[in-house]
């Protein structure tokens, strides 16, 4: 028999051959039957990868462990920071213009501003400040009292208080506001302090690219840990894989438990992960709910959402896959002529 | 069922390990491989294994020319050869019956298929009643027995056996040999490298002798092989 017919009859075992007419129905048997093979194969290194970890739960666990907190270490931090962003975008409602008015304004010119002002959609709310209440403020907060006393009248301008709407208070529409208040015929001058709110969102920017790259060295620190196991494990199985290659195993079939072994572990570091995250969290909440109460503040901390749990188990399992299947490379060949 | 054809091996460091070595064993035949260690009997067989490529020459089994066999084909070329070691090299986590099967899982037979051909392989060799032991409880010429029956469990054409009596006592080495003797009788071609020179004595068949690498005798065979 030559081994070409050996081949064929790997994945079409003992069937007689059966004239044209039902070739077709033969290739779906031999498709179904083929995917059958390939599915039992699957289930089997899946099986026996399993059983191998479960041989050794001590180092299995110790494996997890290690994946688990590389990876609960950037998701934390992950979840802190949009947390943060949330308080953020809660600060930046605090938001307002001061307008500046010109001192020829009179009463009933500023009246009719506040009302046009009231009407615009992006302003929830006016508040007007005369010269003499900003000047008692002043006297008040400043104590620059002597020196106002020495100047001969009022030097402080009307003041409108602007407060934008919620929906107007992203930077963009905060700069185009103000760009339209500026333009009013009385205003004299309309200022935004947002210097804050941008310093605010660049630190938080700064730290999201810590995180990144923080997320991304414990990537590949996971990367390694499971590298190193999955070497680890092929140097313990080498007389196993050189017996199993001599009765005529291919590669993918030697490679194929180590690296559901390797999947197995990036999963199960990732459920690690999770639960590490869930109970800090849960530890947290109590404290921060303290914090929020101090504050009356409504702020709850944020948990993880679905999405996020799964995007950290998938890459938990591609982490792991990629880390077997590049340390199982090279143990593949011996035996290789 | 193997050909050489001038086939040398040599490593690097200008040993030749074998050197321009011809012969022929039929199919059917079976034929014993003898000479002191270090004759090169082993890279003969590892040669017939794919374990280790030829330097020169040519090499073809069961039909099929070794020589220039990429390495994706090795798997499958390796499934028509059963294997025998003088270590039987079980698989010691591993069940008798689970180490038996284990050719054909790889193959990928069937779980029906792979139960009724174990036990057939485990009857012949008369270890039926021990498949769910592990490699470990057994004596070494069980151990011996389940490497054979694992080599003939797919049913290969031709048996090459390294040794296989290296570790037993004559008794056992006897027993094993007849085992041989037995699958060469059903149609199958049967290669043994051994130095017991007393046993293969008393049986009647082809001796091939290495010294330093080369054949210096290829051997009478006898009226009973064909």
């Amino acid at each position: 028999m030559t081994s070409n017919t050996m081949a064929q009859n790997r994945s079409m075992p003992r069937e007689p051959s059966t004239p044209g007419r039902e070739q077709p129905q033969r290739n779906q048997q031999i498709y179904h039957h083929w995917f059958s093979l390939w599915a039992s194969r699957h289930l089997q290194s899946c099986v026996l990868s399993i059983g191998r970890m479960s041989r050794k739960p001590f180092a299995s666990i110790m494996t997890i462990a290690v994946i688990g907190v590389s990876l609960a270490l950037p998701m934390l931090l992950f979840i802190l920071l949009q947390n943060v962003q949330s308080i953020g975008d809660g600060w930046s409602n605090s938001t307002q213009i001061s307008l500046y008015l010109k001192k020829s304004t009179s009463p009933e010119q500023v009246q009719a501003f506040v009302t046009q002002l009231k009407n615009n959609s992006d302003i929830a709310d006016v508040t007007y400040v005369s010269p003499e209440q900003g000047l008692q403020q002043f006297e008040e907060n400043a104590g620059f009292n002597d020196l106002l006393k020495a100047l001969p009248d009022n030097p402080l301008p009307p003041v409108l208080v602007v407060k934008p709407t919620l929906g107007a208070q992203t930077p963009e529409a905060m700069e185009s506001l103000l760009a339209k208040l500026q333009n009013g015929a009385n205003v004299d001058l309309a200022q935004l302090d947002m210097q804050w709110v941008k310093r605010l969102y660049a630190l938080l920017d700064l730290v999201s690219h810590f995180v990144w790259a923080l997320g991304i060295l414990l990537g590949i620190g996971v990367l390694l840990v499971v590298g190193n196991t999955i070497r680890l494990a092929t140097e313990n199985h080498k007389d196993e894989i050189s017996v199993i290659k001599l009765v005529g195993a291919t590669n993918s079939f030697v490679r194929r438990p180590f690296l559901y072994s390797g999947f197995f572990m990036g999963l199960f570091g990732g459920i690690f992960a999770w639960l590490v995250v869930s109970m800090i969290l849960f530890w947290l909440s109590g404290p921060v709910n303290q914090l929020a109460q101090l504050y009356n503040s409504q702020f709850h901390l944020t948990g993880i959402e679905i999405g996020s749990i799964l995007l950290l188990l998938a890459i938990g399992g591609l982490l792991g896959l990629l880390g077997s299947f590049i340390a199982v490379g090279r143990h593949l060949n011996v035996l290789e002529a | 069922m193997i050909r050489f054809e001038a086939v040398s091996k040599s490593y690097g460091n200008g040993y030749d390990a074998l050197s321009n070595v011809s012969f022929h064993l039929a199919k059917g035949e079976m034929a014993f491989l003898t000479g002191h260690s270090g004759a090169g009997k082993s890279t003969l067989l590892n040669l017939v294994a794919l374990i280790e490529r030829p330097s020169k020459g040519k090499i073809i089994v069961d039909g099929q020319s070794l020589g220039k066999a990429p390495s994706r084909r090795i798997p499958y070329l390796r499934r028509h050869v059963g294997i025998i070691f003088q270590n039987p090299r079980l698989l010691n986590d591993c069940t008798v019956y689970d180490n038996v099967a284990l050719p054909l899982v790889i193959a990928g037979y069937r779980p029906q298929e792979i139960g009724r051909r174990v036990r057939a392989a485990l009857d012949k060799v008369g270890l039926l009643r021990k498949e769910k032991e592990f490699p470990f409880h057994l004596s070494g010429g069980e151990q011996q027995r389940v490497g054979i029956a694992r080599a003939v469990v797919n049913k290969p054409p031709l048996l090459v056996a390294d040794e296989p009596t290296g570790n037993l006592d004559p008794g056992l080495s006897a027993e094993i040999m007849s085992l041989f003797e037995q699958f060469n009788q059903v149609g199958v071609s049967v290669l043994i490298a051994t130095h017991d020179l007393a046993l293969i004595g008393r049986m009647h068949h082809r001796i091939l002798t290495l010294h330093k690498g080369r054949l210096v005798s290829a051997g009478v065979r006898f009226a009973d092989d064909e």
